[in-house]
């Protein structure tokens, strides 16, 4: 589903990712480790298409398709879903309105009807079951005073909905309780399947007790500098990243 | 170059002409204040930028046009025209064309016992006891030339009279719709709403304009006395044509524990100033001041306003909000005045800009008078742009840039609008608002 090759990329000049080789397949389930400033929410950013991040060298192809190309809209129509790690709070848009508003877009481009209200808050209640959040909070404005456990579960909550083909968590883990890990954990869980891949990214292996991997990746300075099974992740847990920061650094070309 | 002098001599003229008809339209007692009124225009001239309250607005524009009186176009107006602005066809409608009360397109439906909803004019010659201790009495025309000239030369507006006690359901529809010429042309609407003791009612006033294109003044006055615990709700649309000029008075004397809302909505026009007067004059009322101006093209829309705490223990907000686009330029001036004596004021002012373009403009001033030692007074004010984290984010969840962005303008100005009391009028007012916006067909509805 989704083919990363080389993938260079900077932001206001100075290179973060110098060379990145992914391949995920449908039903797959990666997990993408690193320590602090190693590149992996900037994997996240580029993959979802923030215009800061200039891409210098490499492709990405999604479901065969030149994803670089696409605007960040497209790419979520075309199924893409990033759950944030620091999500934005928007005042004066309700999350009910906002998220009906695009899973119509999203339905749109596929051709489909748009939603009827009674179904759209059917299908919303069901989901709001999967990260155990209350109703209320679909007429807040979207992550408006909410909590840190309440944000990571708004955005898995809102994957749930769109249900997307290809969804990148970025630090989905960061900042929760072992209650919240739990709940989220589980959200993620419930929305495996044969036709979704699943990118992982996160600092602490905790979160990969939960959502068992098929696929772990060190990144480390911007590269892949090893990858394996979920062993992978309890062998960091045990040495931390410091074996792979000594690792010398292969020169590109 | 028309001489300033030139212009003023044609409202004279214009006085002059009707002074006959204006000592025979009922009450000798209003004669001598149209003529003080008319001298005192004279005295002022019409304001300039050497005057602090008119430093951000420049009606050199209306002050260089011989504006004439405007004629009778009544038989012109279509039902259509005034169904365009019509929010709920049940309700109590007085519409006025050209200034004029038009009984055609009017609908006075059944309203509670004692309950008096009808054109100024026809009240002045048959209930002006009633209206004597009101009409001029609270409108500054002393600082004011564009309220002098209303008082000098106007010829008609609504007439309501809530009396005591009584509650009106139905909002009261107040519908100005101007039909200009081929020269520019000028009314002086001119309203009175006086609601007695407990009493309770909503007034909406909207002033709108053919599409035609015309060059036209609309110089309105609106007094409203809101008695011992009267509970009022005001809401005035103005949605003028592209060229037209817009000022306009408002100013609400409330006594004892009344409770005014009032909300204004600038669209239209190529020149609207607001002068809204509050003045708390019994303990315990409650004033909240609203307002949304909306602004593209070159567009300029000023509001001022003026809370002047007189008794203790009022409370007062006022809250405007202001999207300009394009070249266009909005103001707010919000000035409080609290009296020694007014302790225990609550006052509270807030105004937020949302700037959309690189050459829009906003100008906000705070202007606080404090003479209570024992009150609570605050004044915040943002400008600010679209927030680009917030449209990458919607971007991500499908939302194509513009409708991202129209999504977050129309939050912005949703929050004015979403209190309305009057459903049919908010989702009139929602699909304005999203009228005004691009890619928004996704947007609308479920709301």
């Amino acid at each position: 589903m989704l083919v990363v090759r080389n993938l260079h990329a900077s932001i206001e000049g100075l290179e973060i990712l110098k060379g990145i080789d992914l391949e995920v397949k449908a039903g797959e389930v990666h997990a993408i480790m690193g320590p602090n400033g190693s590149g992996k929410s900037t994997l996240a950013q580029v993959l979802a298409g923030r215009e800061a991040y200039e891409v210098t060298a490499g492709e990405v192809l999604y479901q065969g398709k030149d994803l670089l190309d696409l605007a960040p809209d497209v790419r979520a129509c075309e199924g893409i879903f990033v759950a944030f790690q620091y999500p934005v709070e928007i005042p004066g848009v309700s999350t009910q309105y906002f998220l009906k508003t695009a899973l119509n877009a999203i339905r749109k481009h596929r051709g489909q009807d748009e939603i009827d209200v009674v179904d759209f808050l059917a299908l919303v209640k069901d989901k709001l079951k999967l990260v155990d959040m209350d109703e209320r909070l679909l007429n807040r404005a979207i992550n408006e005073g909410f909590s840190g456990g309440e944000k990571k579960r708004n955005e898995i909550f809102q994957m749930a909905v769109l249900e997307p083909k290809l969804a990148i968590l970025d630090e989905t883990d960061s900042g929760l309780d072992i209650d919240a890990l739990k709940i989220v954990a589980a959200g993620v869980n419930q929305q495996r399947s044969p036709d979704r891949a699943i990118i992982i990214v996160t600092h602490y292996q905790r979160l990969l007790n939960y959502i068992v991997p098929d696929f772990v990746h060190v990144l480390v300075d911007g590269r892949i500098v090893k990858s394996g099974g979920k062993e992978l992740a309890l062998e960091l847990e045990e040495n931390g990243y410091a074996a792979f920061e000594k690792q010398p650094v292969i020169a590109a070309g | 170059m028309v001489e300033v002098k030139d212009i003023q001599d044609v409202y004279t003229a214009a006085f002059q002409q009707r002074e006959k008809e204006f000592s025979a339209g009922g009450g000798a007692w209003l004669l001598p204040i149209r003529k003080a009124a008319m001298a005192r225009f004279t005295e002022l001239g019409f304001p300039t930028k050497r005057h602090e309250n008119w430093l951000f607005t420049n009606v050199a524009p209306i002050a260089q046009t011989a504006f004439q009186p405007a004629e009778d176009r009544d038989a012109e107006v279509i039902a259509s025209e005034v169904a365009e602005h019509v929010f709920d066809t049940d309700c109590c409608r007085l519409v006025f064309v050209n200034g004029r009360f038009s009984s055609r397109h009017s609908a006075v439906q059944a309203l509670p016992e004692g309950v008096k909803v009808c054109s100024l004019a026809a009240a002045l010659r048959t209930d002006s006891k009633r209206i004597e201790p009101h009409l001029t009495r609270h409108a500054n025309d002393q600082d004011n030339a564009f309220a002098a000239l209303n008082t000098a030369l106007m010829t008609d507006g609504a007439f309501v009279h809530i009396p005591k006690g009584v509650v009106v359901e139905q909002p009261i529809h107040l519908l100005f719709l101007t039909v200009g010429g081929e020269q520019p042309e000028v009314t002086h609407p001119r309203n009175l709403i006086v609601a007695e003791t407990n009493s309770q009612a909503t007034i909406v006033e909207t002033y709108a304009g053919g599409g035609g294109g015309e060059v036209y003044l609309t110089n309105a006055v609106t007094e409203v006395v809101a008695n011992e615990n009267a509970t009022l709700r005001h809401y005035k649309i103005e949605r003028e044509c592209e060229q037209a000029f817009h000022i306009a008075t408002t100013h609400f004397h409330q006594y004892r524990s009344s409770n005014v809302t009032f909300l204004s909505i600038v669209l239209g026009g190529t020149l609207v100033r607001n002068d809204i007067y509050a003045i708390l004059d019994g303990e315990g009322c409650d004033c909240s001041l609203n307002g949304l101006s909306m602004l593209s093209g070159t567009q300029h829309a000023d509001n001022h306003l003026w809370v002047h705490h007189a008794k203790p223990h009022c409370d007062s907000r006022e809250f405007f909000k202001g999207i300009y686009d394009d070249q266009s330029h909005g103001v707010f001036a919000g000035r409080i005045f609290v009296e020694k004596g007014a302790q225990k004021t609550d006052a509270k002012q807030t105004n937020m800009n949302l700037i959309l373009s690189d050459e829009a403009l906003a100008d906000s001033k705070p202007q606080l008078e404090i003479f209570a030692d024992d009150v609570k007074c605050t004044h915040g004010a943002t400008i600010g742009q679209i927030d680009n984290e917030a449209i990458f984010y919607l971007g991500s969840r499908g939302l194509s840039k513009q409708a991202a962005r129209s999504m977050l303008i129309y939050a912005f100005a949703n929050e004015m609008i979403s209190e309305i009391s009057i459903e049919p009028l908010r989702a009139r007012l929602s699909e304005l608002l999203f009228d005004r916006l691009p890619q928004t067909d996704m947007l609308r509805e479920t709301v």
